[in-house]
């Protein structure tokens, strides 16, 4: 067996992961000073220059805080849940292409950890998958806030999970395939429409499908307005009311994490991930997960939460119908061969 | 036709037979929870996120301070007013000295009047922001509570400018005023009122036509008037069900009379109108303290000095024998109010804020009773709570507007 290739895309997990460790930890902080300066406030800025120590301090803070266990927790469960949810989060990060091959050292290096048939499928799976985390946490807390939070996010993730899968839909019918590298690889033509050269973004071809995946992103990744399990004016905490220290801070991390991952996913599928103008590479897959990622924060300093039942009717009577006609139409599209997609 | 006299049934959780059956979860809210403003508590029957049953329990605030009213000279008793309702102190002020005023006969010289309508007026716009800020809060709407309270700020300036104090102001004397109206502060109000009203749009711009905002507030929480009567509901509770009553037209006090404003009425008697009622009232305020601006004598004695209940002036102390005797007496033993009960309410920023006062002639009151109107306002809870959902029961708390400190009292 030829080791080589799975040595470098552990090493390549090795670094992405620590990237999207850093990266987490300075979202906390870009958060904090954009919603400040959404409010009018300064945000965090006493820790180093502009505050950039400031995720540090917190993270030594929350390091070094008690561990509690609730008296009438499920004390096995109450300690496991929270590393579930953290271990899940990044996974999903596994299957984006950060660029064409490189070559290191005289050696082929893919700039991504694993190119499966099945990326997509695999995305949603793991993203679902992190739910049982919170569900858990939530149960074992042995609290009532925490039990409704858990179930909360239960009937959130199941409903948009839907709708997030449906929305991709059109897509894999576009290209033929579930692979991040092929659909990357659709993206990367140029698009000619009435003598206008376009990138071959599925923002352009699936706007529909787009919007949908961003609502349905959002909620699933439990953000505002769809912060419901953790709504704090309702439930207090909501599934991690009773975790403090560093279990708390696992949760915190694999919500970021989540947030990250999901924007990267969404560059990749909708913005045509690492292509764009001048030289194509990393940094543009960057640019636009930035861009989604201050689009979480604006979307948080500005609206209000939903109610549970509108939640689930938005879910299941709007984006759900919505999702399904969008399928048919591009396959529709596709059938009759209307356009060099 | 609803039988006034008969409160409307509404079921505690208490009373309720809880069976395996049913599956039902009591849900302790509070008193330490975000969103309960201090320490109420709320008893919860949920069925999934179905409210079933509701009851308020309060007291956790409670310091007694009509009973403290029963043991301090009538002068004395100002700043414990200011501790009922903290967020619209010369409010809770204004009502306890007009009480005491009607009840020696005293009438307050006409610029105070004004100056007192004009400080009633911020401490109502103060108020209300508060509102603003924490109820959109409890609905998730997070930044909409720091524009609120960034301008509150203004208005906190414009009460230490004039007082020293900012919160607990201790603002209003019986009589009028002692203190000097500095000359910079009519500028300062009227730079506030002109910056306001582009706040308000601010607020409106994230909340008014906001689909979610809408969807969270429309239909929730209907208090029907004939309801909102029969819980003597006062205040935007009321007034969001469309019933036309303020005590500012219905019993016109201080010199409102002279003032044009209007009273803003809801139709649904919904959450949503109770906040467009809220909302207007602000813009209603701000026409009354320019009105008031205009109005006002430039100068002009502050305080009642000829009554013989009032402290007597300084410059009149230091001259006049029977001034320093009297002020001896003031200051030492307090004035003596003739016999007599008295009854004076006030449009407070939450409803009808009525101070019952009994006298028996002595220094200190018999009896001060505090009719506060969140109180009155926080029993229509359990029935607006019926049949709602978990979220829903934080902006039923919120729409209400209570102040555990007057709550409680």
């Amino acid at each position: 067996m030829d080791w080589e290739p799975l040595i470098v895309s552990y090493l390549f997990g090795f670094v992405l992961l620590n990237v999207l460790l850093l990266a987490m930890a300075y979202m906390t902080w870009l958060e904090r000073r954009l919603v400040a300066f959404f409010q009018d406030r300064i945000g965090p800025n006493r820790t180093g220059p502009f505050g950039l120590l400031q995720p540090i301090a917190d993270a030594v803070k929350l390091i070094s805080k008690e561990d509690i266990v609730p008296a009438n927790a499920d004390r096995l469960v109450f300690l496991v849940a929270p590393l579930l949810s953290f271990v899940l989060a990044p996974l999903g990060a596994l299957v984006v292409p950060f660029g064409d091959a490189v070559t290191v050292f005289g050696r082929q290096v893919n700039l991504y950890v694993i190119d499966i048939n099945v990326a997509a499928l695999y995305f949603l799976a793991v993203g679902s998958m992190g739910v049982y985390g919170i569900i858990l946490g939530g149960y074992a807390s042995g609290n009532r806030y925490s039990l409704l939070g858990a179930l909360r996010s239960t009937a959130q993730v199941i409903s948009y999970e839907l709708v997030l899968g449906l929305s991709l839909v059109g897509i894999f019918i576009l290209t033929g395939s579930l692979s991040l590298v092929d659909i990357l690889r659709v993206q990367q033509r140029t698009l000619v429409l009435g003598g206008l050269e376009l990138p071959n973004w599925f923002l352009l071809s699936q706007p529909l499908a787009f919007v949908l995946f961003l609502i349905a992103a959002v909620a699933e990744t439990n953000r505002a307005p769809f912060d419901l399990p953790e709504a704090e004016t309702e439930l207090i905490a909501g599934y991690f009311t009773e975790y403090s220290g560093f279990r708390f801070s696992f949760y915190f991390l694999a919500e970021y994490i989540n947030m990250i991952v999901v924007s990267l996913i969404a560059a990749t599928l909708f913005l045509g991930g690492i292509d764009g103008p001048f030289v194509d590479g990393v940094w543009w897959l960057a640019v636009k997960a930035f861009i989604f990622l201050f689009f979480y924060v604006w979307l948080r300093a500005t609206l209000p939460r939903f109610r549970y039942d509108q939640l689930m009717g938005l879910a299941w009577k709007v984006l759900l119908p919505l999702a399904l006609i969008n399928i048919g139409v591009t396959g529709l599209v596709r059938l009759w061969g209307i356009g060099a997609l | 036709m609803i039988d006034f006299t008969q409160p409307t049934p509404v079921l505690l959780s208490e009373e309720r037979q809880i069976t395996e059956t049913r599956r039902e979860l009591v849900l302790n809210m509070g008193p330490q929870h975000p969103s309960t403003h201090g320490v109420l508590r709320v008893r919860l029957t949920l069925e999934g996120e179905m409210v079933v049953a509701c009851d308020p329990v309060i007291g956790y605030l409670h310091r007694g301070v009509e009973k403290l009213g029963e043991s301090h000279r009538y002068a004395q008793i100002v700043p414990w007013t200011d501790r009922t309702d903290y967020v619209a102190a010369p409010s809770n002020n204004l009502g306890y000295v007009l009480a005491v005023e009607k009840l020696c006969g005293i009438e307050a010289p006409e610029r105070a009047q004004y100056w007192r309508m004009i400080m009633a007026e911020l401490a109502r716009i103060a108020s209300h922001l508060v509102w603003l800020g924490t109820h959109a809060l409890d609905i998730g709407a997070l930044s909409v509570s720091l524009y609120t309270f960034r301008d509150r700020e203004l208005i906190l300036d414009i009460f230490e400018k004039f007082c020293g104090a900012r919160l607990t102001t201790n603002m209003m004397e019986i009589g009028g005023f002692s203190r000097q109206i500095p000359p910079a502060l009519p500028e300062m109000v009227r730079d506030f009122c002109r910056y306001l009203p582009k706040a308000i749009r601010e607020y409106e711009d994230l909340l008014t036509e906001n689909p979610i905002w809408l969807a969270r507030t429309k239909g929730v929480g209907i208090v029907e008037p004939e309801i909102a009567i029969s819980y003597s509901l006062t205040g935007a509770c009321l007034r969001g069900s469309g019933v036309n009553y303020d005590v500012r037209k219905a019993m016109p006090y201080l010199l409102y009379d002279r003032i044009d404003f209007a009273v803003p009425l809801g139709t649904h008697g919904d959450v949503y109108d109770r906040y467009l009622v809220r909302v207007e009232e602000m813009r209603q305020s701000i026409r009354i303290i320019e009105q008031c601006l205009d109005q006002v004598p430039a100068d002009g004695p502050l305080m009642a000095y000829e009554s013989n209940y009032v402290i007597p002036p300084h410059e009149r102390v230091m001259t006049t024998a029977e001034d320093m005797q009297r002020h001896f007496i003031w200051v030492i033993k307090g004035f003596s109010p003739p016999k007599g009960e008295v009854y004076h309410a006030v449009e407070h920023s939450k409803g009808e804020l009525g101070y019952y006062i009994v006298s028996d002639g002595s220094p200190i009151p018999y009896r001060m009773r505090i009719r506060s109107p969140d109180f009155v306002n926080l029993q229509s809870l359990p029935y607006m709570a019926q049949g709602a959902m978990l979220a829903d029961v934080v902006a039923l708390i919120g729409t209400i507007d209570i102040v555990l400190g007057s709550v409680d009292r």
